[in-house]
């Protein structure tokens, strides 16, 4: 039988770190940037928490605003930088968005295997992955009357408060977008930057704060990852592709945060699907081709929104392109 | 000087086109500085003189015959998959779904393989594992191609997606074919037969990947430059508008360029599978469907370019590998050094296109 | 008239692009109550010159002073700072934003859209434009989209106003329109600058003239102290003839049989309708109409390069038979004999390709020839050299790309091409946009030429004076109908403009 309660949260668990990172690539696409570095940004951003809470367990005594303060903070500083090194490529130096993100990824997820690996070494451990169990409980801690509400607190009030955020995040930045100057500024610098050069708008501003704050939200992703999903254990490679799927997901949702809420959680619930599934112990090869499933309903809805054609529904006009105001 | 104080203090102009040597000399400037850089920061991490640095870097590409063999191997396939991916990119068709056409590829070695291997003779099945990987390739560069010439549909993303299909669906068959059950791997294929097992030329191992990489750059070169659909793939590329006034039917060149796209990354796949691990696993990529994608921009989409970049990113891949090994580091330092690299040659890309101005106050520029 | 106040003073201002010089040490200065036309041909530094004061380019060198105090304008919003506003040639526009968001794009304060469309409605009534500021952009008409772009000027209180050749889009009607808002304005005491190459907008609206010749201030004078001929003269350096040839036909035949034909875009919007005319060898048959109804798809159409709905385009041969045109791509048709050259209007989006040199364009129309599987360059290298000769063609050399050629080039490169394969129809779209005078009259003699050879010529046009002058028979379009064939000859400018507004122009009233 399919266990729909305990399916849910183990789906919006799934989601989150999607949502994070949907949600931050949205912002960075809405200015014209397509940030193809999101997955490296995320391993940067989850490796940068882990570094500091590693330390600030090895320092001793926790103290739980620190324990959440000091991870996080690492965490954002890590995928600051990261979108900071992106922008000053492909807006200061206006090198091809594509080329550049790639060599993100490569970098972010080399830098956060190598300090991941090299802080498993430093544990001296006998399994290849470290576990941060006591600020992660932090992390973790859902609301106290989760437990006694029954299917409702399962369903709705199991999530650390970093699940809660990203909802908050999502839904602050659609308000952005959709109802203030900011994001009327921001929108028209995705669609024509010289539009945008010519009314008066700082086009480097916007797409370096735009990219800079959504590299921030996405690394947070990560962060959730690590310290919440996993329960503070990280081993190299755990992360996996989510990086790509919250690209994929800013196409899925038509780059609109509020949609994404759900579409993370759709597409977390197909990434674990197989689990709930039964398939037998003869057929285990079944649970590879479930786990096939997001990537082939993202690739229909590339599709068919490509077939559909609204003007409305397209990507921003000048997604991909760098500019430069005195181009004759 | 109060209402002087905003102007710009500098100012960013695009230049005429620089002479190729120039050019080259500013990349080749930018590959120093980076490899200064990444001394450093090994020097930080390892705490050895740069010197020794860079000699372990070289050692650990090129110290022994047979590690300069291996490097060459390597070249070869990162250089193979390159050529592969830029009829696409001249297109203006980012296919970043190589690493999907690449296990494509090898999973269509594998299969003929192990379900062909003692059926029929050993020339017979060569022959059918090479026509099933360039299939299984060029099918897979194919479905996005079709998307796009048909509903216009983001390549980018499609190949991203399909990338992960075709490693589930390897991953699939990995369990399905399982030897021994349960193992979750398929171990070296036809151990004890050899069937399926590319010939090694002139009895050297690690020759033929190299001899079929060195090939395919003439050829593509010459197909790029010199042929009729080369011509249409540049014009194509240059403006979709302009195929169609001339009669270019730009639907069937997209499908004919990344069929031809998939089929080479599919022979990569081949000779990954056939040739040299004689195993399928889904890591046996190694990225490289990505990286061929900085090493083809790299070199300006120039085949012949594409030799020395490639060379550039195996040498400093294995030669981190190197210096991991020797300082007990961990492996992922490489793609550290790499990325690191690469920033800096995809930013000095800036300052062939662009020249910068410094202002001075009495308006006299100097130019740099 | 009490003393003249300047609003803004240019001292000595240039501007260079890599080792071409925009503007050389031009001063000028700008009166309030005034409107100072700006004229020069294309290429002149006009453009240049006021997007300095926009704040789009920076000068090199220069002072600028506005209301006698000198500024630096370093980007647009020090320029709106300082009251200036300008309307571009190339509308800066948001197409998925509504007429209100682009209007208020780049202001600051608190986000209140219903306040700021009131506002929007009263600039509207006061000036009497016709706005609606929920439409969206992409689906307003070209003249719609002038008017926000002037809206949000105005709604920015700018007191200098710059209008980039603001009637090229326009109709006849249109533009008296825009005058007289203009005239508006003036009374107000703004400060107006209208950049234009068209003598009669200068003579209509200006009270100054201010001539540009290669980048350098040539002189100034009042527009009614002065003459056609004399700013002419300015602006073009020495006399030339303003007559253009009009050879007459030489035993025209029917060639193109265009029938009943109609075009919808993909979006299902008619927009040619019942098109029906025929096209004569040794004739130039001109087409007219207002931007945007229909003229690009009836060309494109004619080359196999838009779908049509319904109708026939019928190649007639010297010996009467026929060959049906319609549902066959540029190649069918070329591979069926039938040499069809088409300049159109973008050229280098279209008819070439900006990043390819010179002989990989001339290759564009032959490449295919042969059976080999690689291509001959010897030939198209041969071709760029003659055109190069023949034309004189400005370039450093056969391998730079066509993109660095400034537009006259650029267009003797295509049309060169073009006529090279000795075609039996040509069809040219705005062949002579954006180009100065000297290259415009090669250009019509190239097209000349083409006629005395026995060409059928469709030359689609937006200067009417040139139709008139050109043109054997003029066909008018209007929203996508014909509205109705003229002799080039006889036809009177008036008519003709009556006639692009309104089907039949203004023959049933009389």
């Amino acid at each position: 039988m399919f266990d729909i309660v305990s399916f849910i949260p183990r789906a919006v668990s799934q989601g989150i770190p999607l949502l994070y990172g949907s949600t931050g690539e949205i912002l960075t696409e809405k200015t014209g940037n397509l940030n193809l570095g999101i997955p490296g940004v995320m391993y940067v951003g989850a490796i940068s928490g882990v570094i500091g809470s590693f330390f600030y367990e090895q320092s001793g005594n926790i103290n739980g605003f620190l324990a959440i303060a000091i991870p996080m903070l690492c965490s954002l500083v890590g995928s600051f930088l990261m979108g900071l090194l992106y922008c000053f490529l492909t807006v200061s130096l206006r090198a091809n968005q594509n080329v550049t993100g790639l060599a993100m990824t490569t970098f972010g997820i080399g830098f956060g295997n190598f300090f991941g690996g090299s802080l498993i070494k430093l544990t001296n451990s006998d399994v290849p992955s470290i576990a941060l169990s006591k600020t992660s409980a932090y992390f973790s801690k859902t609301l106290p009357i989760a437990g006694s509400t029954g299917v409702f607190g399962k369903l709705f009030l199991s999530y650390g408060f970093l699940a809660y955020l990203a909802i908050i995040i999502a839904l602050l930045a659609s308000y952005v977008l959709n109802h203030t100057r900011i994001g009327l500024h921001l929108r028209s610098v995705g669609e024509s930057p010289s539009t945008a050069d010519a009314a008066g708008i700082n086009v480097t501003l916007y797409k370096y704060g735009a990219t800079c704050i959504g590299c921030m939200i996405a690394g947070l992703g990560g962060l959730y990852y690590v310290m919440d999903y996993a329960s503070g254990v990280w081993s190299n490679d755990a992360f996996g592709d989510r990086g790509w799927l919250a690209i994929a997901l800013v196409i899925f949702t038509i780059w609109r945060p509020t949609t994404s809420i759900f579409a993370s959680i759709l597409f977390g619930g197909l990434y674990i699907l197989y689990l709930f599934i039964p398939s037998g112990i003869d057929h285990m090869e079944m649970k590879e081709l479930y786990k096939m499933i997001p990537y082939i309903v993202t690739l229909v809805v590339l599709v068919i929104t490509s077939m559909r054609n609204k003007r409305e529904n397209q990507p921003p006009a000048s997604l991909g392109l760098p500019y430069f105001r005195e181009e004759r | 000087m109060n209402n002087k104080n905003h102007e710009p203090l500098f100012h960013v102009s695009k230049r005429d086109a620089l002479p190729w040597q120039k050019a080259w000399a500013i990349r080749g400037a930018a590959i120093l500085a980076a490899l200064i850089v990444c001394g450093v920061i090994t020097m930080i991490t390892t705490g050895d003189n740069p010197i020794s640095i860079y000699k372990t870097i070289f050692q650990g590409a090129f110290g022994s015959p047979r590690k300069s063999w291996v490097s060459c191997q390597n070249i070869s396939i990162l250089l193979l998959i390159s050529l592969a991916l830029t009829p696409a990119f001249k297109m203006r068709f980012w296919n970043i779904g190589g690493e999907g056409q690449i296990l494509m590829g090898g999973l269509g070695a594998a299969a003929c393989m192990i379900c062909l291997g003692d059926k029929v003779p050993g020339a017979v099945l060569i022959c059918l594992m090479v026509v099933s990987s360039l299939t299984a390739g060029a099918v897979w560069g194919l479905i996005p191609a079709l998307f796009k010439a048909k509903w216009n549909t983001n390549e980018t993303l499609a190949t991203l997606m399909m990338n992960y299909i075709a490693i589930q669906l390897v991953a699939y068959y990995i369990i399905k074919w399982e030897v021994p059950k349960g193992s979750g791997k398929i171990g070296i294929i036809n151990q004890n037969t050899n069937a399926g097992w590319l010939p090694q030329l002139f009895g050297m191992k690690y020759l033929l990947p190299i001899v079929v990489a060195v090939a395919a750059t003439v050829l593509m070169y010459i197909y790029l430059n010199y042929s009729k659909q080369g011509y249409e793939i540049s014009v194509v590329g240059e403006s979709e508008n302009t195929a169609r006034y001339v009669g270019i039917k730009v639907e069937t060149v997209i499908i004919r360029t990344m069929l031809i796209s998939g089929a080479l990354c599919g022979l990569a796949g081949l000779l990954l599978v056939g040739g040299i691990n004689h195993t399928i696993t889904t890591t046996i990529t190694d990225g490289q469907g990505f990286t061929a994608v900085m090493v083809s921009w790299l070199a300006k989409f120039n085949p012949f370019a594409m030799i020395f970049t490639s060379f550039l990113i195996i040498l400093l891949g294995r030669g981190a590998g190197g210096i991991s090994t020797a300082f007990g580091l961990n492996q992922s330092f490489a793609d550290i050094i790499t990325g690191i690299i690469l920033f800096f040659i995809i930013g000095c890309e800036f300052f062939i296109t662009y020249k910068i101005s410094f202002r001075k106050k009495a308006g006299k520029e100097e130019t740099v | 008239m009490a003393e003249k106040i300047a609003a803004v003073t240019l001292k000595n201002v240039t501007k260079t692009f890599g080792k071409v010089v925009a503007n050389d040490k031009v001063s000028l200065s700008i009166y309030k109550g005034e409107v100072l036309a700006l004229l020069g041909e294309n290429g002149s530094g006009k453009t240049t010159l006021m997007n300095m004061l926009s704040g789009i380019y920076f000068p090199d060198e220069g002072q600028i002073f506005i209301n006698g105090k000198e500024v630096v304008i370093a980007s647009p919003k020090d320029a709106f700072s300082y009251g200036i506003g300008m309307v571009h040639q190339h509308f800066k526009l948001v197409d998925v934003l509504t007429a209100t968001e682009n209007i208020i794009l780049g202001m600051e304060g608190k986000l209140n859209i219903k306040e700021a469309s009131a506002k929007i409605r009263e600039i509207c009534d006061r000036y009497g434009f016709d706005v609606d500021p929920d439409q969206k952009i992409y689906d307003m008409s070209v003249s719609q989209k002038q008017t926000v772009e002037i809206v949000k000027v105005l709604y920015r209180g700018a007191d200098i106003l710059i209008l980039d050749e603001p009637t090229a889009v326009l109709t006849p009607q249109e533009t008296e329109k825009l005058f007289s808002v203009l005239r508006n304005m003036r009374e107000d005491g703004k400060a107006i600058v209208i950049i234009t190459h068209k003598m009669h907008e200068v003579e209509e609206i200006s009270d100054r003239v201010a001539v540009l010749r290669k980048g350098c201030y040539i002189g100034e004078m009042m527009t009614k102290d002065t003459n056609a001929a004399e700013m002419t003269n300015m602006m073009v350096g020495h006399t030339i003839s303003l007559n253009i040839e009009r050879p007459k036909p030489v035993n025209p035949k029917p060639r193109i049989e265009v029938k009943d034909v109609t075009v919808r875009s993909e979006d299902g919007v008619v927009k040619l309708k019942d098109i029906s005319f025929t096209a004569n060898s040794g004739e130039i048959l001109g087409i007219a109409g207002i931007s945007g109804c229909g003229q690009k798809e009836l060309l494109e159409a004619i080359a196999g390069l838009q779908k049509v709905e319904s109708g026939s385009i019928t190649y007639i041969e010297d010996d009467g038979s026929t060959d049906e045109l319609l549902g066959k791509d540029p190649r069918k048709i070329a591979e069926m004999g039938v040499s069809l050259s088409f300049v159109p209007e973008d050229r280098l989006g279209m008819g070439l390709v900006g990043n390819m040199d010179l002989t990989n364009n001339m290759m564009l129309r032959s490449f295919r020839r042969g059976h080999s599987f690689f291509t001959d360059r010897r030939s198209p290298r041969k071709l760029a050299e003659d055109v190069v000769k023949k034309l004189g063609v400005v370039t450093p050399d056969l391998s730079t790309p066509v993109r660095r050629l400034s537009g006259g080039n650029v267009q003797k490169v295509l049309v060169g091409r073009e006529i090279a394969s000795a075609p039996t129809v040509l069809l040219t779209a705005y062949a002579v946009r954006g180009l100065d005078i000297n290259s415009s009259y090669t250009i019509y003699d190239l097209i000349n030429e083409q006629k005395k050879a026995g060409v059928a010529v469709i030359f689609v046009g937006e200067d009417l004076d040139v139709l008139l002058e050109l043109s054997d028979r003029i066909l008018v379009l209007c929203g996508g109908e014909v509205s109705g064939i003229v002799d080039g000859r006889n036809a009177d400018k008036k008519e003709v403009g009556m006639m692009m507004t309104k089907i039949g122009g203004n023959s049933h009233e009389q």
